[in-house]
């Protein structure tokens, strides 16, 4: 097994925490981190999966430094929308997680 | 007990995931479409030399013009959900660690600048450098030595978005001599270190904007 198929396999593991996360957290905050994991999870899969050979290929690792950039862009909106959510409410959750 | 069978069913679901896509994987074969050789056979048109900065600005520029675009977008929605602005001041730090931030500051500009220049043959570029420009923003800002940001002024407002400015107008001028950002090979160099270097500063202000303008308190 080569260390890019081991990356690509924590990739796999990172990215189904981040769902089920996603699905399964109601606190905001805590939710866009698993949103989190689970971006860094399918970067892992494209940058270990293109680096399987000897050679790495350079396209799915443009595409990772694109992504990466556009994760944080939406993680700062996010927690901007939290923010401003928690200064109208009070709350950290949407309503319809209240019940849970 | 309803959260507790969604819970289960999350887990059990996300196991079964795993095991396929890890069995998958454990059987895949070499790439359909291997575009290592393409990259390299064409990477002396490129005007850069390293293939990862070739594919981000050459081979697929629009990919990286529309991604700068993503971050101002996601930056004016910021300043948008911002609400009121108090712009509280900040907490000086102990001065022990003023004095290093004053003494990293400088430094981690010279790093940006080196990261900048070595991606056209290294490992690095724009978007490293901006980076670290933007760490050094935020250091500066936690030790207690800069404001957070209230809304922009004119000037910070043309650093926010000259980058992106910059990579359109090339991007528009390479449009009337053929297709977007089709470099002609003997400018190619030049083109993209202007674009770089555009991009760093803008990228360095929005990332650091991300932080400064999220520490600011919410009335």
């Amino acid at each position: 097994m080569t260390s890019g198929l081991l990356f690509a396999l924590v990739g796999v593991a990172l990215f189904a925490l981040g769902v089920a996360g996603v699905v399964l957290i109601a606190q905001l905050p805590r939710r866009i981190l698993a949103f989190n994991l689970m971006g860094s999870g399918a970067f892992l899969v494209l940058v270990g999966l293109a680096q399987r050979g000897d050679l790495p290929d350079p396209v799915p690792h443009a595409m990772v430094l694109t992504g990466i950039v556009v994760a944080v862009a939406a993680t700062a909106l996010a927690l901007a929308l939290v923010r401003r959510l928690h200064a109208l409410t009070g709350r950290l959750q949407l309503p319809e997680d209240d019940g849970d | 007990m309803k959260a507790l069978a969604k819970t289960f069913v999350v887990v059990w679901l996300a196991l079964v995931f795993v095991a396929a896509a890890i069995g998958a994987m454990l059987e895949l074969g070499p790439a359909a479409l291997d575009l290592r050789a393409p990259v390299t056979d064409h990477l002396t048109d490129t005007g850069v030399s390293h293939p990862v900065t070739a594919v981000l600005l050459n081979y697929r520029g629009y990919d990286t013009l529309l991604e700068i675009a993503v971050l101002l977008l996601a930056l004016l929605g910021i300043l948008a959900a911002g609400g009121a602005a108090g712009s509280a001041a900040p907490k000086a730090a102990h001065p022990m660690l003023q004095a290093s931030a004053r003494l990293a500051a400088p430094l981690m500009i010279l790093v940006a600048v080196y990261l900048l220049w070595a991606g056209a043959f290294l490992p690095g570029g724009a978007f490293q450098a901006g980076a670290v420009l933007a760490a050094a923003a935020v250091l500066l800002h936690l030790v207690g030595l800069t404001r957070g940001w209230d809304s922009p002024r004119l000037r910070l407002r043309l650093g926010l978005a000259g980058g992106f400015a910059l990579f359109l107008a090339v991007a528009a001028a390479l449009l009337t001599q053929g297709a977007l950002l089709g470099f002609p090979p003997a400018w190619a160099g030049e083109l993209i270190m202007l674009i770089e270097a555009g991009l760093t500063v803008s990228l360095g202000l929005i990332l650091a904007g991300f932080f400064l303008f999220l520490s600011r308190d919410l009335r």
